[in-house]
């Protein structure tokens, strides 16, 4: 191997106006493109998303004429659980293993701020993941419409966007438990403790809770709004006109007392665990040594 | 062109870096040269605003504390080992630091061209030897033209071959008006790169000197790498350590630490205890 001995003279042309955030955001997407992890995380949703349309649509009399069926239903259950998990890891992921690999220090030593480091790695996660959500809802659009009962694509275009949300709420989650937690490894047990507590252990130990404390519906509904993944169920189930029934009491509460408002208070909450925890994450952040 | 005054780093308590003050003029090349654990790279991390610390630092005034970014814009940073996106080809590294720093995207094929990065351009960074990372390095920290190279011991990690050639690189970006802070405890490297000199031990300077006299002043030693048969280089360390030389087998043969008057002895001694000296080379 030969190095020519150059003399480099650099450029004095019009710089282009790039935004480091988008720029950062653009890598992440990148990456997501290349990364296994990713298209595993996601072809796993697609299948999901397929299966569930095909079964729920086999039986045409279960699925109610109000768009409201059982697919709809089973796909907001689908993102609760996978799309929750997904966001949380991925955002967990990216910070401390960019700490590890010390591809962060290569990010810092341009002129660009921690606070644009952080932001564009969110936006470029939540992008990377609401392509996977719009995939897995397309996949299964197009099957319930080849098994002739098409889900209603404006309730189905609504799920994607309430489901980016969420994803937004999440992914906020993981960037913070990743710039809070230093190990990669680490940092993704914390996150799928964190998806544990917030889909399995939230329900269940809400409903505990009521049962042994006798908690009144109102602390209920706002102990329910605390957790993100309520919050997303709650506005899904009002936005798309599904039955009350599926709300349990404190959903039931809500909507007596706050009417159709309730889905806009959900959104509100969604937004807030979005912004919060990237509030916190850009502190600790800039705060803490990245060397 | 950079301040330094009264630097102060502790991790856990434990003092890295101590009361450390230096300037580097504009144009000014000057090595921060010292043992492993001198505080080098902190310094060099200190300046780049990656981690907090006490004292001031300025880059061509302005405070990194306060205004790292646009201090940043005016360095180029060289790391020991170059910690890139694996699943990113050359090209798309280079464009990325481009768009970072809002340069045009023409210097993509520009700085691949200059550096013989432009056949593999769109190899993966993964895929790609230390040396090329290293090339690849010295492109990006090249990109904004700077007025400002750091470079942590940027040839540490590669081979011999690549070393020298990668030296040579970093001795033709010397430009006036460009200051270079170059970390090493590689004694050649210091002098053929830098005019000045600061060694570091314990995070504290203990001395400062120019090049030209670095080698006097420090007593610095220098290294034989002697090319034996492959069988003899293991017989032959053990001969040579048991004799009191600091050595180590390297390549094909052995690479001795010695003062300037103990070289032809090293041989000598080789000589006599009849192993077949067939190639010898002397680093600084």
């Amino acid at each position: 191997m030969t190095i020519r001995i150059v003399s480099f003279t650099g450029s004095n042309r019009t710089p282009p106006r790039n935004y480091p955030p988008v720029v950062i955001a653009s890598k992440v997407i990148q990456e997501a493109r290349r990364d296994w992890w990713f298209w595993t995380y996601a072809g796993g949703f697609a299948l999901l998303a397929a299966a569930i349309t095909v079964t729920a649509t086999q039986h045409r009399t279960l699925t109610s004429s109000g768009g409201f069926g059982r697919a709809l239903a089973s796909l907001i259950a689908l993102v609760q659980l996978v799309i929750t998990l997904m966001s949380l890891t991925l955002g967990a992921r990216q910070l401390s293993s960019e700490r590890e690999s010390k591809t962060l220090v290569f990010l810092l030593t341009h002129p660009v701020s921690r606070t644009q480091v952080l932001l564009g790695t969110f936006a470029g996660h939540v992008a990377a993941m609401s392509a996977s959500v719009l995939l897995g809802f397309g996949v299964a659009g197009v099957f319930s419409a080849l098994r002739g009962n098409p889900i209603d694509p404006g309730l189905l275009l609504r799920l994607t966007a309430l489901s980016c949300l969420l994803v937004a709420a999440t992914v906020a989650i993981g960037v913070l438990v990743s710039t809070l937690v230093q190990r990669g490894s680490a940092a993704l047990g914390v996150a799928i403790s964190v998806w544990f507590c917030m889909v399995f252990l939230g329900d269940l130990g809400l409903m505990g809770a009521t049962v042994a404390t006798q908690l009144p519906t109102e602390t209920l509904f706002a102990a329910a709004l605390l957790n993100p993944v309520e919050a997303f169920r709650l506005a899904t189930v009002i936005s798309l006109e599904g039955s009350l029934d599926a709300l349990g009491p404190a959903g039931t509460y809500a909507v007596d007392t706050f009417g159709r408002g309730v889905a806009a208070l959900a959104i509100l909450v969604l937004g807030l665990w979005t912004a919060v925890p990237l509030a916190l994450s850009v502190q600790v952040f800039q705060r803490r040594d990245q060397a | 062109m950079i301040e330094v005054k009264h630097l102060t780093k502790a991790y856990k308590g434990r003092i890295v870096v101590d009361d450390l003050s230096f300037n580097v003029a504009t144009g000014e090349s000057v090595a921060l040269w010292g043992p492993n654990g001198a505080g080098k790279t902190t310094v060099i991390r200190c300046i780049l605003g990656l981690i907090s610390h006490q004292g001031h630092i300025t880059v061509a005034g302005f405070d990194t504390k306060r205004d790292s970014t646009a201090a940043r814009s005016l360095i180029g940073y060289v790391p020991q080992e170059p910690a890139l996106y694996g699943a990113l080809t050359i090209n798309e590294t280079l464009a990325l630091s481009c768009r970072l720093r809002n340069l045009s995207l023409d210097l993509v094929s520009e700085t691949a061209d200059l550096l013989n990065l432009a056949e593999p351009g769109r190899k993966r960074v993964a895929d790609l030897s230390g040396g090329m990372r290293q090339r690849l390095a010295i492109g990006i920290s090249l990109l904004a033209d700077p007025l400002i190279l750091l470079l942590d011991e940027p040839t540490s990690s590669l081979d011999l071959d690549t070393q020298r050639q990668t030296a040579a690189l970093l001795q033709s970006l010397k430009r006036p008006g460009r200051a270079f802070v170059l970390t090493s405890h590689r004694v050649q490297e210091v002098e053929m790169l830098t005019d000045h000199v600061i060694a570091l031990d314990a995070g504290r300077k203990v001395g400062e000197c120019t090049s030209k006299a670095f080698t006097s002043t420090w007593g610095i030693q220098s290294w034989l790498n002697v090319t034996l048969p492959p069988h003899q280089a293991a017989p032959a360390q053990t001969r040579l350590e048991a004799a009191g030389y600091q050595s180590q087998q390297y390549g094909r043969g052995v690479l001795l630490q010695v003062s300037a008057k103990e070289k032809a002895d090293a041989l000598t001694f080789l000589h006599n205890a009849r192993f077949d000296v067939l190639d010898f080379e002397v680093w600084r």
